[in-house]
C-alpha cells in the first residue's frame, strides 16, 4: 500500500504543501473576514473596523486581494523555494505600502484627531506571509553572512518606509510624532541599559568564569548564588536594589555625582548586570570545559605557560560558547530593560506602561515594537556570529 | 539521613508557611525598611490568597503550554508532520526573542485587562522551552531501542506511548521546570495589567516607596521558585533513574 501512495503522488503533477494549507487558510481569513484597519474619530473612542475593500481605494483594494490570493495559491501548491520567497516578499512589501495608503485614505482631510491603526486582518496577513518567508528561508538554509545581509536589506526597507513619511498617517507614527524627542532619549537609555550591563557582565563574568573553571570548589558556590539571583522576579530585584543604591548615594562621597541614585538608571543597570552574570559565567565554564584535552596537552608540550595557553588555545576554542552566552544575555537584557521604566530607569518600557495606564494601545506599540525589533536583530546578528565562529573553528 | 540541602529547603518552606500564618512574627525584621508610619506587612490583601492566585495562574498557563507544546512536538516528529520540523525549530528560535513584557503588552488590546493577557503571555512564553525540550527528547532517542520496538511489531501508536514518550519524559519535564520557573517570575509583571498575582505586592511597594512590600513579594516568589524547581528536579531524577533500570 505504501508503494501505491508514492506512485500516486508522483503521478499527480499538483502536489499540496501542508504548511501552505495553513498559510492559505490564515491569509483567506485575514483578507476576507477580518478587518484590515481600524478607524477612530479620535484617540479615545471605540474604533470602526474596515475591511480591505473599505480601507483602500477600489483598484488598490482589489489588487491586494488578488495578490494575496495568488501568493496563497503559490504557498498552497508545492512551488519552488525561490518562488515562495518572492511571493512572500512581494506580499509583505505590498502590505507595508498599502497600510500607509489606507491611513491616508481613511483619515478625513485636515483632521489631526482621527486615528487609523492596522487591525487583526493586517497582522494575520503579515503573520501568514512572514511564516511562508521563514519556512522558505529555513529550507534554503542560508549561511550566516547571507542571513545578516538579508536582515540589513529588510531593515533598510523599513528605514526607507519610516524616512519617507509613508506611514506618518498611522496612529503609532502619530504617537511618535508627538514624542519624537523623548522617544530618542528613551531609545538611548534602553540601549545604554542593555549594552552597558552586558559590557559590565562580560568584564566581570569572563574572569569569574575562568576562575570557576580552574578552581573546582568555587564553581558550585558561584553558580549556585547566580542561579538563586535568577529566581528573584525582575520586578522585585529592580525594587530591592533601590535601597542599597540609595544608601550608597547618601553615604559615599562622590557616588551621587557619577549618577548613583536610589531610583532611576542605577538600580536597573545593577539588576540587569546581576541577571547577566549567570549566562556569562556558566557559558565560560562550559566553553572552557569543552576544550579538548589533546589541545591543552599539545600546548603544554610546546612549553606554553598557563596564561599563554588561556589566550592562545583555551579562549579561542571556547569562544563560540561564550558568544552564545553573550547572545542570551543581550536578548534577555533588551527585553528586561523595559521593566526599568517602573522604577524610573527609562527605556522603551516608559511608552509601554504609559500606554497601559492610558489604555492607549498605539502608545504600547510604540514601546513594544522597537523592543521586539531590537531583540530580534540582536538575536539574528549574534546567532550568525556564533555560527561563523563555530564554522571557522571546525575548518582549523 | 537527609542532606543539608534538603533540610535548608524544608526550613525555607516552614519559614514561608510561618509568614503566611503569623506575619506579625516577621514585623520586627521588616520594620527598619519602612518609614515610621507605613505598614511593614502587606495589608491590602491576604498574602496567602495572592500566592494561591499566583500559583493558579502559573499552573493553568504551564499546563496548557505543556499540552500544546508536547502535542506539537509529537506532531512534527511523526512522518505526516515532518515537513513542519525545520520551520518549527526556527519559530521557536524567533519566539524566544520576544520579551515577556512585549507579549503581555500586545495581548492587552486583544484580551483586555486582568488575568487573561497574563495567562496568554505566560502560555506563549512557556510553550517554547517545553517544545524545544520535547523535540530534543523525541529526536534523540537511542536508535537501537526504536529498532527493537519496530522489530517487536509495535504499531506507531504503541511505540509513541510505550517507548518514545516515557523515554523522553525526563527531558520534557526539564522543559516544564524551566517554563514554570520563568512563569513564576514573569507572572509578577502581569500585575501591571491588573492581574491578581504577587506582583501586586511589589508594585504597591514601588508606588508607595515601601521596600518591605517589595521584599516580601519578591522573596515569596523567589522561595516558591526555588522549592518548585527543586521538587521538579527531584521528580526528573526519580523518573530518569527508573528509565535506566
Amino acid at each position: 500500500m505504501a508503494i501505491g501512495t508514492i506512485e500516486e503522488k508522483e503521478r499527480s503533477g499538483l502536489r499540496l504543501d501542508k504548511l501552505g494549507i495553513i498559510i492559505a487558510a490564515l491569509a483567506a481569513y485575514g483578507a476576507f473576514l477580518a478587518p484590515f484597519a481600524t478607524f477612530k474619530a479620535n484617540r479615545i473612542v471605540q474604533g470602526e473596523a474596515k475591511a480591505i475593500w473599505e480601507a483602500l481605494p477600489t483598484a488598490l483594494g482589489y489588487g491586494l486581494l488578488a495578490l494575496v490570493s495568488l501568493a496563497a495559491i503559490l504557498a498552497f501548491v508545492k512551488s519552488s523555494v525561490s518562488v515562495r520567497v518572492a511571493a512572500a516578499l512581494a506580499t509583505l512589501v505590498a502590505l507595508c505600502l498599502l497600510i500607509g495608503i489606507a491611513a491616508d485614505s481613511l483619515t478625513p482631510p485636515g483632521s489631526s484627531y482621527a486615528r487609523v491603526s492596522p487591525a487583526s486582518g493586517f497582522w494575520l496577513l503579515v503573520f501568514a506571509f512572514a511564516l511562508l518567508l521563514a519556512d522558505a528561508l529555513t529550507r534554503l538554509n542560508p549561511g550566516p553572512g547571507v542571513r545578516v545581509l538579508l536582515l540589513v536589506g529588510i531593515l533598510a526597507l523599513l528605514g526607507a518606509m519610516l524616512a519617507s513619511g509613508h506611514w506618518d498617517g498611522l496612529s503609532i507614527m502619530r504617537e511618535y510624532a508627538s514624542r519624537a524627542a523623548s522617544f530618542r532619549a528613551e531609545a538611548g537609555r534602553h540601549l545604554t541599559l542593555a549594552l552597558g550591563s552586558l559590557a559590565a557582565a562580560a568584564a566581570i563574568g569572563l574572569p569569574l568564569g575562568i576562575l570557576c573553571h580552574r578552581v573546582d570548589r568555587l564553581r558550585a558556590g558561584v553558580l549556585g548564588v547566580l542561579n538563586a539571583i535568577q529566581t528573584i522576579p525582575s520586578l522585585a530585584l529592580f525594587g530591592i536594589l533601590i535601597a542599597p543604591l540609595g544608601w550608597i548615594a547618601a553615604q559615599v562621597p562622590g557616588a551621587a555625582a557619577i549618577g548613583i541614585r536610589g531610583i532611576g538608571v542605577a538600580p536597573a543597570f545593577v539588576a540587569l548586570f546581576l541577571y547577566s552574570l549567570l549566562p556569562m559565567v556558566a557559558n565560560t565554564v562550559v566553553g572552557l570545559a569543552g576544550v579538548p584535552h589533546a589541545a591543552n596537552d599539545a600546548a603544554r608540550g610546546l612549553g606554553m605557560t598557563d596564561r599563554q595557553r588561556l589566550v592562545a588555545i583555551e579562549f579561542p576554542l571556547a569562544f563560540p560558547v561564550i558568544l552564545a552566552g553573550i547572545r542570551i544575555v543581550l536578548v534577555q537584557n533588551i527585553g528586561l530593560a523595559t521593566i526599568a521604566a517602573l522604577i524610573g530607569g527609562g527605556g522603551f518600557g516608559v511608552f509601554v506602561f504609559q500606554g497601559i495606564g492610558q489604555t492607549a494601545m498605539d502608545l504600547v506599540l510604540l514601546g513594544a515594537v522597537p523592543t521586539v525589533v531590537l531583540a530580534f536583530v540582536a538575536a539574528i546578528v549574534l546567532d550568525a556570529l556564533v555560527e561563523a565562529t563555530r564554522g571557522r573553528g571546525k575548518v582549523q | 539521613m537527609p542532606s543539608l540541602a534538603t533540610l535548608l529547603r524544608l526550613a525555607a518552606l516552614l519559614v514561608l508557611l510561618a509568614f503566611f500564618l503569623q506575619p506579625a512574627w516577621f514585623e520586627p525584621l521588616l520594620r527598619p525598611l519602612v518609614q515610621a508610619n507605613a505598614p511593614a506587612i502587606y495589608d491590602r490583601g491576604n498574602l496567602f490568597w495572592l500566592t494561591m492566585l499566583h500559583l493558579r495562574t502559573v499552573f493553568v498557563a504551564t499546563l496548557a503550554a505543556a499540552l500544546v507544546a508536547v502535542s506539537l512536538a509529537i506532531l512534527v516528529t511523526r512522518e505526516a508532520g515532518a515537513e513542519f520540523l525545520p520551520l518549527s525549530r526556527s519559530l521557536v528560535n524567533i519566539g524566544q526573542t520576544f520579551p515577556p513584557v512585549a507579549v503581555l503588552a500586545l495581548a492587552v488590546p486583544i484580551f483586555g485587562f486582568g488575568e487573561k493577557p497574563t495567562l496568554i503571555a505566560l502560555f506563549l512564553y512557556g510553550l517554547l522551552p517545553i517544545f524545544e525540550n520535547a523535540l530534543t527528547g523525541l529526536t534523540t532517542l537511542p536508535p537501537a531501542v526504536m529498532e527493537a520496538a519496530r522489530g517487536a511489531g509495535m504499531t506507531e501508536r504503541q511505540r509513541l506511548f510505550k517507548i518514545e514518550l516515557p523515554l523522553a519524559l525526563p527531558v520534557i519535564l526539564t522543559g516544564i521546570r524551566l517554563s514554570v520557573v520563568i512563569s513564576l517570575a514573569t507572572a509578577t509583571i502581569g500585575s501591571t495589567v491588573a492581574a491578581r498575582t504577587l506582583g501586586e505586592v511589589i508594585i504597591a511597594g514601588l508606588q508607595s516607596n515601601n521596600l518591605a512590600f517589595v521584599l516580601q513579594g519578591g522573596l515569596i516568589v523567589a522561595v516558591l521558585a526555588v522549592l518548585i524547581h527543586d521538587a521538579l528536579q527531584g521528580l526528573e531524577r526519580a523518573l530518569a533513574g527508573r528509565a535506566h533500570v
